[in-house]
C-alpha cells in the first residue's frame, strides 16, 4: 500500500519536472525557432525530468521521506531509464537528424542513423578501457559498465565547465577588469594617433588621399571595400563600447555593487578551489570525510560547542546538497541556453538541442556520482548500493585533474584574448 | 552599386583626365537624387540575398553573416514610361542582427535608422517566428526616437494605431518560397496576407535564388516598382505635386547631413 502511495508521489513529481522541461524548451531555447519535430521536445523534457528525479531521490534519502525499499526500487528504475535514454535513444536521434540534414543520404535515413549509432556505441565502449573504473568481475551488459562510462564523460564535462567557470566568474564580475579595459582603450586611442600609417589604417589613409578624378574602377572598388570593412569594425567597436558603458552604469547601482561584492567572494572561492585541486593531485589524496561531518567535528572538538550531531548533520547536509543541486541545475541550464543561442541556426537547431540533452543527462548522472562525497556516510549507502562497485575515488581524482587543466587553459586563453583586443585593429 | 553604375558611365563617354571629369554623363550620374530604404528581418531569412538580387540582378553565391550594415544601390526609374520619368538611386540598407539582441547592439543599430524613407520587412516563409518578429522589427525602426534604450513591447503585441498614421511606406517580402511544399502553400500564403494587412503594406513572396521571380513585367516586379515609386513620392513630392529640391551639389563622400529637408 505504501509502495503505491510512494510511487504516485514520484510519478507526480516526474510529471511536474517534465512540464518544467517542456516550458523551458519552448520559452527559452526555442524562442526564435519553430518546433517542427515534437519528438525533440519530448526527448529533452524526458531527459530533464528523469535527471531531476534522481536529485529528488537524493533529497528524499537525506530527509528519510518515503519507504526505504520503494526508494531503492525507484532509484534502480530511474537509473535504468536514464541510461536507456542516454545510451540508446538520444544518440540514435542525433544520428537520425544529422542524416536528415544531408540531402544525399535522405532516402536511407534509418539505415545510416543505425550505422552512426553503432559507431557511437563502439567508441563509447572503447572509452572504458584505459580507465581503472571497474573491478573485473562484472559482466558485459550490466548497469555498472554503462554508468562507469557515462560517468567518465560526465565528470570530464563537469570539470571542464567548472574550470572555465571558476576563471571566468572573477573575470566578468570584477570591476577592476572594467577599469583596466577602459584605460587600455584610451591608451590605444592616444597611441594610434602617433603611429605610422601601416597596415589597415594605412591602407585607408593612402586610399583616401588619392587624386580625385583618376577614376580607375579597381581603385574605386578597393576604396569601397576598405570603407565597408571600416564600417564593420566601427560597428563592432561601438557595440562593445555601449556594452562597457552599460556595465559601468550597472556597477554603480546598488544591485551592481552587491554583485560586485559577491564577485570578490566568488573569486576567492574559485582561487581556493584551484588551490585545493592542485593540493589533491600533488599530495595524492582524496578526501575521506565530507565537509558536513568535518565541520561538525571541528565545532565539537575545537570549539567545544555541544549539539545534537545526528539532527544537525541531517539538516545541514540537506541544505548543502540542496544548494549544490539547485545551483548546478540552474548554472547548467543557463550555460546551455547561452551556448545554444551562440551556435545554432535554423538547420541545425534539432541536432544541437539533442546534443545539449545528452550533455545535460550525462552531467546530472555524474554529479550524482560526485555528490556522494559531500554527504555523510549514512546517506552514501544508497548511492553505493545502487550504482554498484564503482571506483569512486578515481572519479574524484579525474575531476581534479581535468578541473586544473581547464582552469589553467582558460586563464591562458582569457589572457591572450585580452591582450589581442587592441592589436587586432593593426593587422591588415 | 559598382556594376550598375558602370554601364551608364561607359555609355556616356567617361574619360579619365581631371578636366574632363565633369562631362555631362558624369554630372548626370553624380547628381541623381537618392532615397534610403531599410531592409529588416531576423538572421538567416535572406536579406543579403534579396538585396543582392535587387541590386546586382544576380543570385548571391556565398551568403555570410552581415555584420553591422551593408549598403547596396539600385537605380530606379520613377514613373517609368510617362513623360515625368526620372532616375533615382535607391539605397538598400541591409541591417544585420536579431530582434532579441543585447541592448548595446540595439543602441548601435539605432544609428542606421536615421532619416529612413521606406522599410522592407523580410521574413522566412518556412519559419513562423521570423514573421512574428517583424512586428518588433518595425517598432524598433519606427520608434527610434521614443525608445533610446531599445526596450520593446513584449512578444507579438503591437499597436495598430502606430501603423495607421505611419508615414513611412512598408513592404513585406517572404523568402524561401521554393522550400514550401505545394500542399502547404495556400495556408502559408493566407497567413502572410494577414501579416501584410496588419502593416498596411503590399507583400511579395519569392525565392531569392531564382532570377525569374523579379523578371520585368511579372506581378512581383510591378509591386516592387510601385513600392519604390511610393517611397520616392513621399520623400520628394508634397501632396500637391510640387517637388522638394534634392541636393544639387553633393560631394562624393558628403551629403545626407541636411536633415532639415527630411519630410516625415
Amino acid at each position: 500500500m505504501s509502495f503505491l502511495i510512494d510511487s504516485s508521489i514520484m510519478i507526480t513529481s516526474q510529471i511536474l519536472f517534465f512540464g518544467f522541461g517542456w516550458l523551458f524548451f519552448m520559452r527559452q531555447l526555442f524562442k526564435d525557432y519553430e518546433v517542427r519535430q515534437y519528438v525533440v521536445q519530448v526527448i529533452f523534457s524526458v531527459t530533464f525530468a528523469f535527471s531531476c528525479t534522481m536529485f529528488e531521490l537524493i533529497i528524499f534519502e537525506i530527509l528519510k521521506v518515503l519507504n526505504s525499499s520503494s526508494r531503492y526500487f525507484h532509484w534502480k528504475m530511474n537509473l535504468c531509464v536514464i541510461l536507456l535514454i542516454l545510451v540508446f535513444m538520444v544518440p540514435f536521434y542525433i544520428g537520425y537528424f544529422i542524416v536528415s540534414n544531408i540531402r544525399l543520404l535522405h532516402k536511407q535515413r534509418l539505415l545510416f542513423s543505425c550505422l552512426l549509432w553503432l559507431t557511437f556505441m563502439y567508441f563509447f565502449w572503447k572509452l572504458g578501457d584505459p580507465f581503472p573504473i571497474l573491478s573485473p568481475k562484472h559482466g558485459i551488459l550490466s548497469i555498472e559498465q554503462l554508468i562507469s562510462r557515462v560517468g567518465v564523460i560526465g565528470v570530464t564535462l563537469m570539470a571542464l565547465l567548472s574550470g572555465f567557470g571558476a576563471v571566468n566568474c572573477p573575470y566578468t564580475y570584477m570591476s577592476y577588469f572594467l577599469r583596466m579595459a577602459m584605460t587600455r582603450r584610451t591608451m590605444f586611442q592616444k597611441g594610434e594617433v602617433h603611429n605610422k600609417p601601416s597596415g589597415f589604417w594605412g591602407m585607408i589613409k593612402s586610399v583616401t588621399t588619392s587624386i580625385p578624378g583618376s577614376e580607375n574602377l579597381t581603385l574605386i572598388q578597393q576604396e569601397v571595400d576598405a570603407l565597408e570593412e571600416l564600417s564593420r569594425q566601427l560597428f563592432l567597436e561601438t557595440a562593445d563600447l555601449y556594452a562597457t558603458k552599460e556595465r559601468i552604469d550597472y556597477s554603480k547601482t546598488f544591485k551592481g555593487k552587491y554583485f560586485n561584492f559577491l564577485g570578490y567572494f566568488f573569486s576567492i572561492y574559485c582561487l581556493w578551489k584551484i588551490f585545493m585541486a592542485t593540493i589533491n593531485i600533488v599530495f595524492d589524496r582524496v578526501g575521506k570525510t565530507d565537509p558536513v561531518t568535518r565541520g561538525i567535528e571541528i565545532t565539537v572538538n575545537y570549539l567545544g560547542i555541544q549539539f545534537d550531531v545526528k539532527f544537525w548533520s541531517q539538516h545541514i547536509s540537506f541544505i548543502l546538497v540542496g544548494i549544490i543541486i539547485v545551483t548546478s541545475i540552474r548554472g547548467l541550464l543557463i550555460t546551455l541556453t547561452k551556448f545554444f543561442y551562440a551556435i545554432s541556426s535554423s538547420k541545425s537547431s534539432n541536432v544541437i538541442v539533442l546534443l545539449l540533452a545528452q550533455i545535460m543527462g550525462m552531467y546530472f548522472v555524474s554529479s550524482v556520482l560526485l555528490i556522494r562525497m559531500s554527504m555523510p556516510l549514512e546517506y552514501r549507502t544508497i548511492i553505493t548500493e545502487v550504482l554498484g562497485e564503482l571506483q569512486f575515488n578515481f572519479y574524484h581524482r579525474w575531476f581534479d585533474v581535468i578541473f586544473l587543466v581547464s582552469a589553467l587553459s582558460s586563464i591562458l586563453f582569457l589572457y591572450l584574448a585580452h591582450k589581442q583586443a587592441p592589436e587586432k585593429h593593426m593587422a591588415p | 552599386m559598382k556594376l550598375k553604375v558602370l554601364p551608364s558611365i561607359l555609355s556616356s563617354g567617361w574619360s579619365t583626365t581631371p578636366e574632363q571629369a565633369l562631362t555631362p554623363g558624369c554630372s548626370k550620374m553624380a547628381s541623381l537624387d537618392r532615397v534610403k530604404v531599410l531592409v529588416l528581418g531576423d538572421s538567416g531569412v535572406g536579406k543579403s540575398s534579396l538585396v543582392h538580387l535587387l541590386c546586382q540582378n544576380q543570385v548571391l553565391g556565398n551568403p555570410s553573416w552581415t555584420v553591422g550594415c551593408s549598403v547596396d544601390v539600385r537605380v530606379h526609374d520613377y514613373k517609368e514610361g510617362t513623360p515625368e520619368e526620372k532616375t533615382y538611386y535607391i539605397e538598400l540598407w541591409d541591417v544585420g542582427g536579431s530582434v532579441g539582441s543585447a541592448s548595446s547592439v540595439k543602441s548601435t543599430r539605432a544609428v542606421f535608422y536615421n532619416s529612413v524613407n521606406g522599410i522592407i520587412l523580410v521574413h522566412d516563409l518556412t519559419n513562423k517566428k521570423s514573421s512574428q518578429n517583424l512586428y518588433r522589427w518595425s517598432l524598433e525602426a519606427l520608434n527610434r526616437d521614443l525608445v533610446p534604450t531599445g526596450v520593446l513591447v513584449t512578444n507579438g503585441d503591437y499597436d495598430r494605431e502606430q501603423f495607421a498614421d505611419n508615414q513611412i511606406p512598408l513592404l513585406v517580402i517572404g523568402t524561401k518560397l521554393d522550400q514550401i511544399h505545394e500542399t502547404k502553400r495556400h495556408e502559408v500564403l493566407t497567413r502572410t496576407a494577414f501579416l501584410a494587412e496588419d502593416f498596411n503594406a503590399e507583400e511579395i513572396n519569392l525565392d531569392c535564388t531564382n532570377l525569374r521571380c523579379l523578371a520585368a513585367g511579372s506581378s512581383n516586379a510591378v509591386k516592387l516598382s510601385r513600392f519604390f515609386d511610393k517611397v520616392i513620392e513621399k520623400r520628394y513630392f508634397l501632396r500637391e505635386g510640387n517637388q522638394i529640391p534634392g541636393f544639387p551639389d553633393r560631394k562624393r563622400f558628403g551629403g545626407g547631413t541636411l536633415k532639415s529637408l527630411h519630410y516625415d
